[in-house]
């Protein structure tokens, strides 16, 4: 399903709730409901706004590949383990409904690599595991951030934002699962 | 009084204005980047070891989009800093869809650690 094709915002939350249990991301997400029509007429920034969900697209399909390497390495433990895997779901879910929305604007969504270069020899133990995804979730964060601000269609704007939200929960989780204050700063860059 | 504070307010102004850069800064700022760079491997963005004297668009098996390719670039300080102000505006259609880093100060402080750390082990030979 893609950011267009929710039919309502109460169908849009139903989706989100019942298959994920995130709120926040729900709620934003139907604000996208219905918007086909704006889909279509975003004109000049139809081509922007697909860059920018590609771009994000790659993203998440790394983290994807970056939790599954988390999740075979035999590093993690019961119940960090679990998180690991609950957080790479959340963004398959991230990855599926950009794929879906580039597709919707007609554009061509990006693949994930057959090989990721992530640092394996620096991942020793559960904490290192944990430090390098919390990295990538402050990051994706950062770049989430920054791209909000770019999108032609405001709606973009506001799902994007959702998944901001998500990732900085993953950080969040990930920093006191470290033993780290969870929320070091009122803001983030 | 409120002479005085107004001229600690403009020395601490200026004295902030024009603080070196700092690459402990810049490692920290470059957090905002990990999403998809890293320095010694290439992600969903190439990799910054190299950077300094590199033609944008031109590390070997990375798929820029075309508008880098075509861009005519060679990072320096004074590229990078145009270019992290703003990447769309000064690449329209890069793939770093990226609103930029607005403060002078951390473009300088990000510039700082990249060029020390392409000077550092993680860079050699890469």
């Amino acid at each position: 399903m893609s950011f267009f094709d929710i039919s309502s915002p109460q169908a849009a939350r139903r989706l989100f709730v019942g298959r994920t249990g995130l709120l926040l991301s729900g709620a934003a997400v139907a604000m996208l409901a219905g918007n086909d029509a704006l889909a279509a007429k975003s004109g000049s920034g139809k081509a922007g706004d697909i860059q920018i969900l590609n771009t994000a697209l790659g993203a998440e399909l790394e983290a994807i590949a970056a939790y599954q390497l988390g999740a075979e390495s035999k590093l993690l433990q019961k119940p960090v383990l679990d998180l690991a895997v609950t957080f790479q779901g959340h963004h398959k879910e991230h990855a599926d409904v950009l794929a879906k929305t580039v597709t919707k604007l007609g554009g061509t969504p990006v693949s994930a690599k057959a090989k990721y270069d992530f640092p394996v020899d620096q991942l020793k133990s559960q904490a290192d595991v944990l430090k390098f995804a919390a990295k990538l979730e402050q990051g994706a964060v950062s770049a989430y951030l920054g791209a909000v601000p770019l999108f032609g269609n405001r709606d973009l704007a506001k799902a994007a934002a959702s998944i901001l939200g998500d990732e900085a929960m993953h950080w969040a989780v990930l920093r006191q699962a470290l033993g780290e204050a969870p929320v070091p700063a009122a803001f983030m860059s | 009084m409120k002479r005085l504070l107004l001229i600690i307010a403009a020395v601490l102004c200026c004295t902030a204005a024009h603080a070196a850069p700092d690459a402990a800064r810049g490692e920290q700022i470059y957090v905002r980047c990990l999403a998809c760079h890293a320095l010694a491997s290439d992600r969903v963005g190439p990799r910054h070891c190299g950077l300094f004297g590199r033609k944008a668009g031109s590390v070997p098996g990375f798929n820029y989009s075309p508008a880098m390719k075509k861009s005519g670039i060679v990072w320096n300080e004074k590229t990078l800093d145009k270019f992290l102000q703003s990447p769309l505006k000064m690449v329209p259609g890069t793939a770093m869809t990226y609103d930029g880093v607005t403060d002078a100060g951390e473009r300088a402080d990000l510039i700082a650690y990249l060029k020390q750390a392409n000077a550092g082990p993680e860079c050699k030979g890469k």
